[in-house]
């Protein structure tokens, strides 16, 4: 059984008992533990179950790449998912569940999977949803869905914050081993302003438990010193519990700080998101060791050697009392050598090589542990935890020599560096053949925008295993990232390491090497998506050869560990079975991030209220105030209508038209885009930019235009103002403000640089105001001071003045057909100049009106909507604007696309009105069909409609649409789908639904 | 001028770094050729200041310049002079090719003071605001959050924020959130 030692314990304070829970049940540990080191002290082995066969599974790793150890924590709005224990700290309170098992973590049913193994091999997936078709849908599916899976969603929304942090530095190393403070230092000493960020909460990394000695000192010593170096360097920056996450272009890094995981009542964020760029980076990233492959290689107890030593020398835990090791290295034997040390029995080192030479060999044959070598282990036995093991002849194919009674198995396949960060920007690997490791070719880092590399690697991660040359790694990248990033500082003499001389390891695959179907079969390589040697095996022998297909059909390495322990294993297997060298076969893409981080943590700020900045208007109070039923344009929210007591949206939509018909309407159109556009070739800039012809404007005058992208379709549309001599404001549509703005710059500074045209987007400088319907005159001239007469200012003019007292621009347009004034004023007097229109407005039954009664009354005028009548592929040709097309302009963007043989087509479907038989409302983007099928059988169509409204002012349903020869079809009926698959019958009429002859604007 | 009200009318979020509206500014967008004497000495006669480097902008209580492009300056005037400032800039550049708008009500002026108000707007920035990279007299374009703004800074502890109007009470209350206890980063 796993429990608490007398001794040891480094990071963990005994005199501060921490109580937490684990599937309800009250346990204690110390601070300073992580949830692993707790739940183990307390003899909690068994943590999970697996994601395919539910197998029992308890930890195997004590960092980041741990795959088992996984639990639903925290409760309500804290409830997070798939928390890795390992990487978890123990806090007061803690609770913690097990996952993916029914109905409980003892007694599983999920667990018959694991005796269904053979029905279920690798490419299963992928096989069922072939054949038989119908079981996938009605048998498979709902069992895998009900079966399969980790944690739970969470039910409750996140309480907590989590914010971004930007940040510039010269050199930021991942990594706080000692390689990777030996390179801050040397950065830090040459002037860089530096980073150095560490994932756990613990400076020095695996020196502090294998005990290597720098400068003649405990390396811990040296550890110490360095920090408190580092910590007095103002350009030096130390981060504990943050993980440099991922590497990307332009020197960019990720890194994510977990601010209060280990002590959720504290105030702040829990995630902060460090988003940095940085002129060069250190990846000190260290190196995982590898499991080896044998039958029961996942039985809880069997775990990675150095992780048993971890546990014991860092949080003073036993797995077990009767420890064997099992390796091909010997570094593993520092684990033999450790438990012994710490009283607790070894009953052996089982050794795959056949000559193992060195000092930890010597030292633990000194210690009397028995060493077999050219041995293997044949098979694990236990169930939910480890009994004994069987041990074989590692040459043979399994036959066993003796069973070894033990409680834990230490296993050690050697090391793989991790090279994430190197390679997610594009850093290359070499296989080195001697150390069984890919380590970073440093003649291939990831390169920047000059063409030289950005990313150095050292230490462990760069493939050095031994503390010498780790440190003096650390040492030199911190120099030359410091040089390349322009700072080159004297510093001092590089630290000097030790530690004891080892042996070669020997490549071990699968263990014994000859192992039988049966035992491969029980052979984990992937533990946390249970993929075995024996699928791997089978994706090749189907014809996988590419190591990333075989990635995907045998699911090895896609789980949320992304195959930190099993993707060195899986390719090596897989290289075995293709005969092929491993380097030939290659790795898998790594990509950021290192590690899953928070979904929050990437969001930031961004939720709630803060989710989506959304644009206010300065009357958008008054808006909200009186009933606004918004909608979303663009990033604005505008009135659709305003809600009174007792009505529906609907009831207010008719309400606003039947009044702004009959009385007086006022429209909050400052969202409107305004565009100055000023210079001496705005003119010929305008005439460019419209269809229509704007360079003639006389000032003082409006004209309403029509813009078109470079391939004739309709883009824009609004109505433009000549200003003075050599200054225009444009009008847009409220989403198409910026666009347009950023359309004319594009020209101007890409194509017509030469041309003398400034614009500016004035947008927001101004609360724009429509004030239509009969009564409008009236309104305007008992808030007095401008005469807005017929004569003074006729239709499409507008003016300067002094309105009731705000300083206004009045254009005399009209989008509804009703006698209509859209009033600009300063932004900041919007609100004011609103009330005072309310306020002198009551007494002609003034009521404002939102977007919908816009639409509907322009519709009724047959006036068209960019984005209703266009999508993208319409020109102005289909909607009958020809009209709007100068043909006195030599071009304009869109001309010669529009002369093209498909843009000039007869059968294009052109716009018409459309009124059904029965009055009937026809439903948006309805078609119309007409005879026979296409090829894929569906029926044929000859028209769509494109704006479909209730017109309160007619009493029944209107409608435009494209129809194929529409205008020559006049009085025609056609039939129009309705979402039921019913139809409706309408008839073809003109667009100009209302007031045909403009009487009521000719006022 | 009664009423003219800004955007937030003055809304304050106290806290170690307090974040204020700091109401109406008089704006006006120059664009024109930074190069010429016409535009140069109308930028001096109005502020007091010469035209700002790249990435600076001069100012002194409520006139200024900030260079926002090659081609474009920001010109603080006091509150209620924006009128005749572009007066006095239509008279000075006529025959000139520019173009002067007031864009005082496009924006919304925030005031972010306080001992780690640097760390409120590193926050949202993607801006190298280390003390040797951003200090008084610089000026970012930048943008806080998803939207567009731009700042500077009148003393060690004070940032002066602008934004489009639209989107002030968004930018508020992204820099009061930002701002919140606990929010210290200690890196600065």
């Amino acid at each position: 059984m796993s429990t608490r030692l007398a001794s040891g314990g480094r990071l963990v304070n005994k005199n501060k008992a921490v109580s937490f829970t684990f599937n309800g049940k009250n346990l204690r540990g110390f601070e300073g533990d992580t949830l692993a080191s707790a739940l183990l002290a307390n003899d909690q082995m068994l943590i999970g179950r697996s994601f395919k066969y539910h197998r029992p599974r308890g930890v195997v790793a004590s960092g980041a790449e741990e795959p088992n150890g996984l639990v639903n924590l925290g409760e309500g709005a804290k409830f997070e998912p798939n928390q890795r224990v390992t990487t978890t700290e123990l806090y007061e309170g803690l609770t913690a569940k097990s996952q993916n098992h029914w109905p409980s973590l003892e007694f599983d049913v999920g667990a018959i999977n694991t005796h269904l193994s053979r029905f279920l091999p690798a490419g299963f997936y992928y096989k069922m949803f072939i054949h038989p078709r119908p079981l996938w849908k009605h048998v498979y599916e709902p069992i895998i869905r009900h079966s399969a899976g980790l944690g739970k969603a969470p039910k409750d929304r996140d309480e907590d914050t989590y914010e971004h942090y930007h940040a510039s530095f010269d050199v930021v190393v991942v990594g706080g081993g000692i390689a990777g403070l030996a390179a801050a230092l040397s950065a830090g000493q040459s002037g860089a302003r530096v980073m150095l960020v560490e994932q756990t909460n613990d400076w020095g990394g695996r020196a502090n438990v294998d005990t290597p000695t720098v400068d003649g000192k405990p390396a811990a010593e040296w550890i110490n010193a360095t920090l408190q170096v580092l910590e007095n360097m103002e350009n030096v920056t130390l981060r504990l519990r943050t993980q440099g996450s991922g590497v990307y272009d332009h020197g960019y890094v990720l890194a994510y700080e977990r601010l209060t995981d280990h002590a959720p009542e504290t105030e702040g964020p829990r995630h902060r998101l460090w988003r940095i760029r940085t002129k060069q980076i250190v990846t000190a990233t260290g190196a995982i060791e590898r499991p080896l492959s044998f039958a029961g290689n996942d039985i809880p107890g069997v775990l990675l050697a150095a992780a048993v030593r971890d546990y014991a020398v860092n949080f003073g835990v036993s797995i077990g009392d009767r420890t064997v090791v099992v390796t091909n290295n010997d570094d593993a034997y520092r684990t033999g050598i450790t438990l012994k040390k710490a009283g607790l029995e070894v009953p052996a080192i089982i050794d795959a090589r056949t000559n193992p030479q060195g000092e930890l060999i010597d030292e633990a044959r000194a210690l009397g542990i028995r060493i077999e070598v050219g041995r293997g282990i044949a098979k694990v036995k236990g169930g939910k935890r480890v009994t004994s093991v069987e041990m074989c002849n590692q040459a043979g194919e399994g036959a066993v020599v003796e069973e070894i009674a033990c409680d834990c198995v230490a296993m050690s396949g050697g090391w793989s560096p991790v090279v994430h960060l190197w390679s997610h920007c594009g850093g290359k690997l070499n296989w080195d053949d001697a150390q069984a490791m890919f380590r970073p070719d440093p003649e291939r880092p990831p390169l920047g925008a000059d063409g030289e590399g950005f990313v150095k690697t050292a230490g462990v991660a760069n493939g050095h295993l031994f503390t010498a040359e780790v440190i003096a790694d650390g040492f030199a990248a911190g120099r030359a990232v410091a040089k390349a990033a322009g700072h080159s500082a004297k510093i001092g003499q590089a630290p000097a390491g030790h530690d004891a001389h080892e042996g070669a390891i020997s490549p071990v695959w699968l263990m014994p090497q000859g192992a039988s179907h049966a035992l491969r079969s029980k052979a984990w390589l992937d533990y946390q998506n249970d993929v075995k040697v024996s699928d791997v095996q089978l994706a090749a022998q189907e014809g996988y050869e590419s190591v990333e297909h075989a990635k995907r059909y045998t699911t090895i390495g896609m789980a949320t560990d992304q195959g930190k322990l099993s993707n060195i294993n899986g390719l090596a297997t897989l290289a075995k079975s293709l005969n092929a060298d491993i380097p030939n076969v290659g790795t898998t893409t790594f990509r950021p991030p290192y590690t899953p981080i928070s979904l929050s943590s990437i969001a930031g700020a961004a939720k709630g209220d803060l989710f989506q900045p959304i644009r206010k208007t300065p009357m958008s109070d008054w808006h909200t105030e009186n009933g606004a039923d918004y909608e979303p344009v663009g990033q604005w929210r505008r009135p659709y209508a305003y809600v009174r007591d007792g009505e529906t949206v609907h009831d207010a939509v008719n309400r606003e038209v039947v009044n702004t018909r009959e009385k007086l309407g006022l429209l909050d159109a400052s969202t409107l885009g305004k565009l100055v556009v000023k210079g001496p070739d705005a003119g010929k800039f305008l005439n460019m930019m419209y269809t229509n012809m704007m360079a003639t404007l006389p000032i003082g005058k409006c004209r309403y235009g029509l813009m078109c992208s470079e391939n004739g379709f309709l883009s824009d549309d609004g109505v433009v103002a000549r200003i003075d001599e050599d200054t225009w404001l444009c009008h847009t549509t409220t989403g198409g403000a910026e666009r347009i703005h950023a359309w004319m710059e594009d020209w101007l500074q890409c194509e017509w640089w030469d041309w003398k045209v400034y614009v500016a987007n004035v947008t927001e400088q101004l609360a724009q105001v429509a004030v239509v319907g009969p009564n409008a005159r009236k309104l305007l001239e008992k808030l007095g001071g401008m005469d807005v007469s017929k004569e003074t200012l006729p239709f499409m003019q507008w003016a300067d003045g002094k309105l009731g007292g705000f300083d206004a621009r009045v254009y005399r347009i009209s989008f509804s057909g009703e006698l209509s004034y859209e009033i600009a004023v300063p932004a900041s007097q919007g609100r004011a100049f609103w009330d005072a229109l309310l306020a002198a407005g009551e007494e002609f039954g003034v009521m404002p009106y939102g977007t919908e009664a816009l639409h509907i009354m322009r519709a009724e005028k047959g006036f068209i909507m960019i984005g209703d009548e266009t999508d993208g592929t319409i020109i102005p040709q289909d909607l009958n604007l020809q009209w709007a097309l100068s043909k006195k302009k030599e071009d304009y963007l869109g001309k010669r696309a529009q002369e093209r043989s498909h843009m000039t087509d007869p059968n294009r479907w052109k716009l018409v009105g459309l009124e059904t038989t029965d009055g009937s409302v026809i439903p948006d983007g309805a078609y119309a069909i007409a005879e026979g099928d296409n090829a894929n059988g569906q029926r044929n169509t000859q028209g769509r409609v494109t704006s479909t409204y209730y017109s309160p002012t007619l009493k029944k349903g209107i409608a435009m649409g494209l129809v194929h020869n529409g205008p020559d079809r006049m009085g025609e009926v056609i039939e129009f789908y309705k979402v039921d698959g019913t139809t409706v019958a309408a008839t073809i009429v003109d667009q100009v639904f209302y007031d045909k002859e403009g009487a009521k604007n000719n006022v | 001028m009664s009423n003219a009200v800004s955007t937030l009318q003055g809304k304050v979020a106290a806290g170690e770094v307090t974040v204020r509206e700091g109401g109406l500014r008089g704006m006006i967008t120059l664009r024109g050729d930074l190069a010429s004497s016409k535009l140069k000495s109308v930028c001096k006669s109005l502020t007091g200041f010469a035209i700002p480097d790249m990435g600076k902008a001069a100012s002194k209580g409520d006139k200024g310049i900030a260079w926002m492009s090659p081609d474009e300056l920001l010109v603080l005037v006091p509150q209620g002079e924006t009128a005749s400032a572009l007066e006095k800039i239509a008279k000075a550049m006529k025959g000139q090719h520019y173009l002067a708008e007031n864009v005082s009500d496009a924006r919304t002026h925030i005031i972010v003071e306080g001992s780690f108000a640097r760390e409120v707007i590193a926050k949202l920035a993607p801006v190298d605001l280390h003390p040797t990279a951003l200090r008084p007299g610089d000026f970012r374009r930048s943008r806080l959050g998803q939207v567009a703004a731009a700042f500077w800074m009148t003393d060690a502890d004070t940032f002066r924020v602008i934004c489009f109007r639209s989107v002030g009470d968004y930018a508020f209350k992204l820099l009061s959130v930002s701002a919140a206890k606990g929010g210290e980063v200690g890196y600065f």
